[in-house]
């Protein structure tokens, strides 16, 4: 079958490789219907995430018709349409009970080295990296789904293809940042990043009862989107002093909630860019904080900061003394989304949060180098390429 | 040079070495330690089902009298610690990285026996990789990679 590799640093290339097959019980394989990039993504692709081998699949955002069963699986059937969470979660070690997926102790089949990097390993997750288990990605004709009893979700009838897809990374993970970083009613919310992630914890943060939701960015058509599709106010950071402005929109009290959206490839306007983006590349920092730096900088004394962005290592210049004088909340995850793509799909089907109009370039499998261009330089508008077997 | 300075170069000498020295002592009283510490999976299961007539769980069973094993309910209602070690301790030799990227460090065994062991127990199985792989160590960064999965089932910091 095709599947989209990764042959180096910002070297992909769609290339023949065997189906896969049943290898646990739990497990079901699923024929692909849609699979997006993920600004995931991208961190591999510059070679920012280590532990990649030439010739890794990946893709971990998707939606998929069974075409397989393991003998231990209860909940689906060959036929069924469902979209999977990218992380994999055993269901029943204490951070599944707990609702922590993304921390289980069961799916990373490399623990050692993702215990080298963090002190203790993550749950396992689709096409990304050996250090969260090495596991194949999505962008292929089949893909291999274990524990798809806990992971792959029906789509209800009525929600098309498109629209389901995001259910599987970014809408749950958008929904998160919002949930764990305790939004609620009243609340001025700020979102660091457009992209389908940012988007989505805007979202989120409207849906739970926030009075104002800001989102920040610099591309023109990402801004405009989450003004049309979010119903949030957006900030153009390279033609305004975004602190200030902040300040401004909050009666000087700063945002309650920080949403973080960025990531470890985040841009910047000022000299210190250079400064870290030369740091960076010569790996002296693994990650560039700027967005973050910046929400932990305007968020209102007592507020709660949450880290949405991945961060694999070490970062420069972190403003410690502004947590701990503020009094700041700061916390980050990867998403669980078992514990929310349900009701997120309930969501969607009843037209609460719109999703499709980030599939903002559809296109065969076999372009897939060309979407992750496209999606990468931000080309065309592009805000997420899908890609079809 | 002046008696000054060479006597402090002398003795700065003297003191790098010493600290050398005190590292390396310090480094296989570690290894010593380490070889005798024990490895330890907290398991979301009761005591008894962890070790049912006092038999260590599959695939530790396997080990026979080489390990020494205990459980005890984990706080907070979070199950069962179930820990191992080896009785004939592990040479510090065998900890250094060439014996664990080899594969011959004992202790890899018994690590991703005790994994094995609490996947069996919570879950019914233990997740496999896919297979075929498609990754390649046909690069130096693939083949580093490539052992270090290799190992990664057994290594770590349990
Ligand atoms: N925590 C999780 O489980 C999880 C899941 C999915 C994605 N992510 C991460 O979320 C981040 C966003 O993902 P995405 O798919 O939306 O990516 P994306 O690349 O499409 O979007 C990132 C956006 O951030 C903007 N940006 C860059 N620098 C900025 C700055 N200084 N201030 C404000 N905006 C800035 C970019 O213009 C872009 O629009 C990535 O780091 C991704 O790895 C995390
Ligand atoms: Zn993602
Ligand atoms: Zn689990």
């Amino acid at each position: 079958m095709r599947a989209l590799c990764w042959e180096g640093v910002n070297k992909l290339s769609v290339e023949q490789i065997p189906e896969p097959e049943i290898r646990n019980d739990q497990d079901i394989v699923v024929r692909l219907l849609l699979s997006t990039t993920c600004g995931s993504d991208l961190h591999i692709i510059g070679g920012y995430i280590p532990a990649m081998q030439p010739g890794d699949v990946i893709g971990h955002e998707f939606v998929g018709e069974v075409v397989e069963t393991g003998s231990g699986v209860r909940r689906h059937r060959v036929g069924d349409r469902v979209v999977v969470c990218s992380f994999i979660g055993c269901g029943r070690c204490w951070y599944c009970r707990n609702d922590m997926w993304s921390l289980c102790d069961n799916t990373n089949t490399n623990p050692g080295i993702g215990q080298a990097l963090f002190g203790y390993e993550t749950a396992g997750i689709f096409g990304y990296s050996h250090a969260m288990g090495g596991i194949r990605g999505s962008h292929a004709e089949y893909v291999r789904v274990p524990f798809a009893d806990y992971g792959a979700f029906s789509v209800p009838e009525g929600v098309d293809d498109l629209s389901a897809l995001f259910a599987s990374d970014s809408v749950p993970t958008g929904w998160m940042g919002a949930d764990l970083g305790g939004v609620k009613p009243g609340d001025v919310v700020a979102v660091w990043g457009c992209g389908a992630v940012g988007q989505m914890a805007a979202r989120a943060s409207v849906l739970k009862g926030a009075e104002r939701v800001i989102c920040i960015d610099r591309i023109p058509e990402r801004l405009a989107m989450t003004e049309t599709y979010i119903g949030a106010e957006t900030i153009d950071y390279t033609s305004t002093d975004v602190a200030a402005e902040l300040r401004e929109r909050t009666g000087g009290r700063g945002p309650d909630v920080c949403i973080e959206a960025v990531g470890m490839e985040a841009h910047s306007s000022g000299p210190g860019y250079l400064y870290d983006q030369a740091k960076h590349q010569l790996r002296l920092q693994t990650d560039r904080p700027t967005a973050v730096r910046q929400a932990v900088h305007a968020c209102r004394k007592g507020g709660t900061v949450f880290v949405l962005g991945v961060f694999a290592g070490a970062v420069d210049k972190f403003p410690l003394g502004m947590v701990v004088n503020k009094g700041l909340t700061l916390r980050g995850a990867q998403m669980h989304g078992q514990r929310y793509i349900p009701m997120l799909l309930e969501r969607i089907a009843a037209g609460e949060i719109s999703t499709a109009h980030l599939a903002t370039h559809t296109m065969s499998l076999d372009r897939a180098a060309k979407g992750y261009d496209m999606f990468k330089h931000k080309k065309d508008g592009c805000v997420r390429a899908v890609f079809h077997p | 040079m002046n008696q000054l300075a060479r006597t402090a170069l002398v003795l700065a000498g003297a003191g790098a070495g010493a600290a050398v020295l005190r590292k390396a002592a310090s480094a296989r009283r570690r290894a010593r330690e380490d070889g005798e510490r024990w490895m330890v999976v907290t398991i979301n299961r009761a005591p008894t089902d962890v070790m049912p007539h006092g038999d260590p769980p599959s695939p530790l069973d396997e080990f026979g009298d080489a390990l020494e094993i205990t459980v005890r309910p984990a706080p907070g209602d979070r199950g069962t610690e179930l820990a191992a070690r080896l009785r004939e301790p592990a040479s510090p030799a065998s900890a250094s990285l060439p014996s664990r990227l080899a594969g011959k460090d004992p202790r890899q065994g018994v690590r991703r026996a005790l994994r094995e062991a609490k996947s069996l127990l919570e879950t019914g199985e233990v997740m496999l990789p896919d297979a075929p792989p498609t990754g390649r160590g046909d690069t130096v960064g693939g083949k580093v990679v490539g052992l270090a999965s290799r190992r990664a089932g057994g290594e770590g910091v349990l």
